[in-house]
């Protein structure tokens, strides 16, 4: 009984876009633009879903002392740094809020992910095996394209760049059509199994 | 106080805490992922009610000219459920928020996806047999050959024996090429971040030491 | 001869077990010692996506209005702020005006550095030549109602100001008001979203900059047209710099080092294989 309520509103609120498509005409447009602004309000409150869990796991964690608790109370703080100098400043340029971001949340997410640089010359290093033709042939194509992506590739041969835009161009598209065409499937089918209340893990059970 | 300074010290000292990672874990290290996590959170909910709540929703309800809005209740409501998930008690009120969510994002993308990846796509398959000299031709017979045979090679429900095998090897192989070059763009990705915190560190943080120290210019 | 052979398939072993940390070391180097040596190789720009993306640009007469999504954070700055220099730098050049918006919260503020920096070197007015409308929330759901109506989603810009109070809106209502749009994008919402939802929907042309890790999977919408131009990762920018011209890009310094990263990468790669069938015919002898 307490699913019948929230697949009910998942097929009329799928049901209202999926016709909104088809139909854009009155009353079906009103309902869906009308949806759709509700839509941005109720994904925001996920936000701050994420944001107070983020902050319960923290003191949670410097309340039992486990693992590494003796950080928590920095990303609290980093929390709470930017969310009162935002209300309190705005998020204007050139004001605290503003230069904290381009100063040190900027940096160290560029930072985070550059790091992945090292990681994957390793693990190419250790892992990237010709064991086989469709081995070799996963490595020659990844070797086409990163010396056709660099000049370096133009000043070794200037056909390696050609090969490389046509290697992008057809085969590269041919596989990355098929898995696009595979998973649009894929998704046409669970949104239908959604909408109709057929597939309802999301819902946290079938309860 | 010089600020632009600070806010390229404040950047550096950040940015080596976490290449410490490097050479093994340690605190530098986990000081800054846990303030990297905290201020990005911060700075999320901030942009949520500075560009979304407060223009898209409060002002809605309370526009500028007086009056209430009652039908940006509804919203609330949904929002508030959502949060809802916090409280074992009332967690169950979540799934109608989750209901919406899930219904207008379902709705959405089936007839987006159909259309977008797949319509489209095989549409553009079909027409690229038709123009060009001797060696576009070969190209769209590759083209079209490649997506047919990847396809198949996706197609579980009969299996991969006889001709239906034959085709997936081929499949295989087209899918292979296609892996490679995803390969080598993401070396390029990866190592246009490292180029980018080294310029940063080598142009615009080293270049301050020797003014903090007076030496130089 | 065969003591050579010997001593090589040792050389082979001891590289093959090699402390990650040297190889750390030898990538930070391949990076560091072209940029110390202030090494630019000449990019040549052939018939690459994003030549088309140039030309279509190019071809937009002046006071067209382009919508320009700045959908990336930090995580990914270093390839697209960039392109998004280059691009907002020859969008402004040819007097086209700029509305700038963000599907990634972090985006609405290093749009705002790009979009503020060109516009100040180029003499430009904030709200007349160009504007920045913030961020929200809902992916593609929102760009289905930016179909509708603009001002609906929009009703201020990022820094709160009212929609109507910003001249250059005024004949804006929604995406159809657009000559281009432009996604640079870094995941999702980003390319997809708007090739779905802007392009295919309403008709918009679009077209973008990606992250080279997700370049290759969008060759499926430059071959069927559904996007008219693409700059992928740091070549796609440097790429970009180098047609409109800009002296000094971040992204066209960058490609000497990128050169060299990729070179002593492939070295792994084959030293790695080396060891790899050394050890294995030794494997197989034994």
């Amino acid at each position: 009984m307490r699913l019948i309520l929230p697949l009910s509103i998942t097929f009329v609120t799928g049901m209202i876009m999926v016709l909104h498509f088809f139909v854009p005409h009155q009353p079906i447009k009103f309902l869906g633009d009308n949806l759709q602004e509700w839509y941005m309000i109720v994904a925001s409150a996920a936000i701050f879903l994420g944001a107070l869990n983020l902050m319960h796991v923290h003191f949670r964690k410097i309340k039992l002392k486990l693992k590494n608790w003796k950080y928590s109370p920095v990303t609290i703080i980093g929390f709470m740094l930017m969310f009162v100098t935002g209300l309190i400043y705005g998020v204007t340029a050139a004001r605290p809020f503003d230069f904290m971001f381009m100063n040190m949340v900027a940096p160290m997410g560029a930072t985070m992910f550059s790091l992945l640089a090292f990681f994957v010359a390793s693990a190419a290093f250790r892992a990237f095996r010709a064991s086989n033709w469709r081995a070799t042939l996963l490595l020659t194509s990844a070797f086409i394209v990163m010396l056709g992506q660099v000049p370096i590739g133009a000043m070794i041969w200037d056909k390696i760049p050609l090969a490389k835009v046509w290697l992008m161009s057809i085969p590269n598209t041919a596989g990355q059509r098929a898995v696009m065409i595979g998973a649009a499937m894929g998704v046409v089918s669970t949104s239908l199994r959604m909408i109709f209340g057929i597939e309802r893990s999301y819902l946290g059970g079938t309860d | 106080m010089n600020w632009e300074i600070l806010g390229i010290w404040l950047g550096a000292m950040l940015t080596l805490c976490l290449y410490s990672f490097l050479y093994r874990d340690n605190p530098f290290y986990k000081f800054a992922e846990h303030l990297f996590v905290g201020m990005s959170a911060g700075y999320w909910v901030i942009y949520t009610i500075e560009n979304v709540l407060k223009p898209n929703w409060w002002q809605q309800m309370f526009p500028e000219d007086g009056g209430f809005n009652w039908v940006w209740i509804i919203p609330g409501i949904f929002a508030l459920f959502m949060l809802a998930r916090i409280i074992p008690k009332i967690a169950g009120l979540s799934r109608m928020a989750l209901g919406m969510i899930i219904g207008a994002g379902a709705g959405v993308n089936m007839v987006g996806f159909f259309q977008t990846n797949a319509m489209a796509q095989v549409k553009g398959t079909i027409i690229s047999i038709s123009s060009g000299g001797a060696w576009d031709i070969f190209s769209s017979i590759v083209l079209v050959v490649g997506v047919v045979s990847g396809l198949v090679y996706f197609f579980f429900s009969k299996a991969h024996t006889g001709i239906v095998g034959r085709t997936a090897n081929v499949g295989i192989t087209i899918l292979m090429i296609s892996f490679g070059a995803s390969f080598g763009y993401t070396i390029m990705a990866r190592i246009s971040l490292l180029i980018g915190r080294c310029q940063f560190l080598m142009f615009d943080w080293i270049p301050t030491i020797p003014r903090l120290l007076g030496i130089g210019g | 001869m065969a003591s050579i052979l010997e001593k090589l398939e040792k050389i082979l072993e001891k590289l093959g077990n090699m402390d990650r940390r040297i190889i750390f070391i030898l990538i930070a180097l391949s990076v560091i010692i072209p940029l110390t040596l202030n090494l630019i190789f000449p990019n040549p720009v052939g018939a690459e996506p994003s030549r088309d993306m140039y030309e279509y640009v190019d071809a937009l007469p002046s006071g067209s209005d382009v919508l320009l999504s700045f959908d990336y954070d930090p995580s990914t700055m270093p390839e697209l702020q960039p392109m998004a220099i280059a691009l907002v730098t020859h969008l402004m050049r040819k007097d086209i005006n700029v509305v700038g918006m963000a599907l990634w919260p972090q985006g609405a503020s290093l749009g705002q550095e790009v979009m503020s920096s060109v516009a100040d070197s180029l003499g430009k007015v904030q709200y007349e030549d160009w504007c920045n409308l913030g961020y929200k929330t809902g992916g593609g759901i929102m760009i289905v109602r930016l179909g509708s109506s603009m001002n609906a989603v929009f009703p201020t810009d990022r820094d709160n100001l009212s929609w109507d109070e910003i001249p250059m809106l005024e004949y804006i209502s929604d995406l159809t008001s657009f000559d281009l749009i432009i996604t640079l994008s870094a995941g999702d919402p980003g390319i997809p979203a708007w090739v779905m939802m802007a392009g295919d929907r309403f008709g918009v042309p679009v077209g973008g900059g990606c992250t080279a890790v997700s370049a290759p999977q969008f060759y499926a919408y430059l071959q069927t047209g559904q996007m008219v131009g693409m700059l992928g990762g740091l070549k796609g920018a440097a790429d970009y710099e180098t047609l409109v011209g800009i002296q000094d890009g971040q992204a066209v310094k960058g490609m000497a080092p990128q050169s060299i990263a990729h070179l002593v990468i492939m070295s792994f790669i084959i030293i790695g294989n080396l060891a790899y069938f050394t050890q294995k015919k030794k494997g197989g002898r034994g």
